[in-house]
């Protein structure tokens, strides 16, 4: 598809580095799915969504530092939303959610329940200032909150709040944040991969499946099609967690 | 079954329909993954002598009959690709190397350094500065960069030609001179789409080239018209999506040909054609060197 033009409605600091962008329209999409945002005269980036018609993006580079200079009333250039979202399964659900991977866990949980389903919910942050989405969530069910400097909640790695969950009692465990957390959550909780679903990042430049730059080792997964959604026990098999692609293709450590 | 092996190029190939280069071929895992969903070779995406992040986004953008792109030669050079190709390998299928350079010691010095089943050598793609169709719109340039890899490989050399030329049977000429096992055609059209919001150019490089069913029957005069003048095998190569396409190649006088777009579909494609085409010769009672080129053979 062409880039539909679309203009931000409203802007929202949330953290240090963190916005919510008010989108004029709903796409439809689903938790987990994405939109490649174009902003123009720069370049073209995949954000995921915070809800229907919102993506909440951390400025980490180029790209996010142009979009974060446009305000309301500017406009972008979207495609999408693409890719596989979270399926939503069974009575109870775990989020784990690190950072601004947070944002596509708080639009699923809201999904969740409106259907109905119970929602916990452990979310990992730096530090207190860094926190977001936290009424968003203990609104949905209890919510366990960890920071690296323990200025609020557990101290320590999202990992640190596993100890209070019996992960036997959720039908699905939904995952997203850096991947370093992810990796050290999916490995320590192997046992439970299976209904594990996990929203992951690589490199993408085409978004249509075929360029091959989001391409996962060793069985090839086009993330940008497949995924991003993807079961863990999927992932401990694969290059997730040890190396990812660069925009040259090269392999490069998965910090982030 | 109707037999789909074919020598093409100097290859032994189980059946004609190949992976094209610049698709899912950025990985070792995804080409060996064309080969397991039978794909009859695989050609890798560009590589060129250090390592190249390509252009800022957006770098494909799908239009009305097909899709734009300018990725822009992203690759992480050929020295730290062979292990790629050792993994694309383990698919059973021969891996073609596909190489780009500046000049044709640029060209020669890659293929040198590199092992892989065949080069295809870049002289076509549209919108990378300095390199593809800036040096393969220019015979004499496709000659001795032809040339030049030639002696310098062990392995077959394919050229693969760009359609944006007033005479790509001139630049076919120029590949044989220069020793051309086969050529390949076409690379993708020279495009551009603009958003009208705006007034930008979508792709970021501005513009592109053209892929997809838009561009088949360019594909296909293209090569009718090399298939009837040269001696070398042509490989067909543009807007190829179903087995109909891969006839109607074949018919033009293609020994093999390339998917490219249509891997949008999913890997399924290569299973797709080769049934199709297999059932289409069983119907037909014909073999697969009595396709190839009857149309020129009509009148």
């Amino acid at each position: 598809m062409r880039p539909i033009n679309c203009i931000i409605q409203e802007v929202r600091s949330l953290a240090p580095q963190i916005r919510t962008f008010q989108l004029e329209r709903d796409l439809d999409p689903g938790p987990g799915q994405y939109v490649m945002v174009w902003i123009r005269g720069v370049d073209e980036v995949p954000m995921s969504f915070s809800g229907p018609d919102t993506i909440t993006v951390q400025s980490v580079g180029e790209a996010t530092k142009a979009l974060f200079k446009l305000g309301a009333g500017s406009s972008i250039g979207l495609r999408g939303p693409l890719g596989n979202g979270f399926v939503l399964r069974g009575k109870r659900i775990l989020l784990i959610g690190g950072g601004v991977g947070t944002a596509p866990l708080a639009f699923l949980g809201e999904q969740a329940s409106k259907r109905g389903m119970e929602v916990t919910s452990l979310l990992g942050f730096r530090s207190r200032e860094d926190i977001i989405f936290q009424s968003r969530f203990e609104a949905l069910g209890d919510t366990i909150i960890t920071t690296d400097d323990g200025s609020a909640g557990i101290m320590g790695r999202a990992a640190a709040g596993l100890k209070e969950l019996n992960l036997f009692e959720y039908d699905q465990i939904y995952i997203c944040g850096p991947e370093v957390m992810m990796w050290d959550i999916i490995s320590r909780t192997r046992e439970h991969s299976s209904k594990t679903q996990a929203c992951i990042n690589r490199y993408f430049k085409c978004a249509e499946g075929i360029c091959g730059s989001c391409c996962l080792d060793p069985d090839g997964t086009r993330v940008c099609v497949e995924g991003p959604v993807i079961m863990a026990d999927r992932l401990l098999e694969s290059e997730f967690g040890r190396y990812r692609r660069g925009p040259d293709g090269s392999k490069g450590p998965c910090r982030g | 079954m109707s037999s789909l092996t074919v020598h093409a190029g100097g290859l032994d190939l189980q059946n004609p329909v190949l992976l094209a280069a610049g698709i899912l071929g950025t990985t070792g895992a995804s080409l060996r993954r064309a080969a397991l969903a039978g794909a009859g070779g695989v050609v890798t995406k560009s590589l060129g002598s250090v390592p190249r992040e390509g252009h800022h986004g957006p770098t494909v953008v799908a239009v009305e009959c097909g899709l734009l792109n300018a990725m822009g030669l992203p690759n992480p050079s050929y020295r730290n690709f062979q292990e790629e190709i050792e993994i694309a390998r383990k698919g059973g299928r021969p891996v073609i190397a596909s190489i780009f350079g500046s000049s044709a010691r640029e060209f020669s010095q890659i293929a040198r350094g590199l092992k892989a089943d065949a080069f295809e050598l870049n002289l076509s793609c549209p919108h990378a500065e300095k390199y593809g169709s800036e040096l393969g719109r220019y015979p004499e340039m496709v000659e001795s960069v032809t040339g030049a890899v030639k002696a310098a490989a062990d392995v077959p050399v394919w050229v693969k030609l760009t359609p944006n030329t007033a005479d790509i049977l001139e630049l076919g000429l120029a590949a044989q001179r220069g020793g051309a096992d086969a050529v390949v055609a076409i690379n993708t059209l020279k495009a551009m789409a603009i958003d009208i919001e705006t007034g930008y150019p979508i792709l970021g490089n501005r513009f592109g080239g053209l892929s997809g069913r838009a561009i088949k029957p360019v594909a296909v005069r293209c090569v009718y018209d090399l298939a009837a003048g040269l001696d070398i095998p042509v490989i067909g190569v543009g807007g190829i999506t179903s087995w109909e396409d891969t006839v109607e190649m074949i018919l033009a006088g293609a020994s093999a040909v390339q998917v490219g777009t249509a891997l949008q579909r999913g890997y399924g494609i290569f299973e797709e054609i080769t049934v199709g085409l297999a059932r289409y010769l069983e119907r037909k009672s014909l073999t697969l060197e009595e396709l190839r080129g009857l149309a020129g053979r009509r009148s």
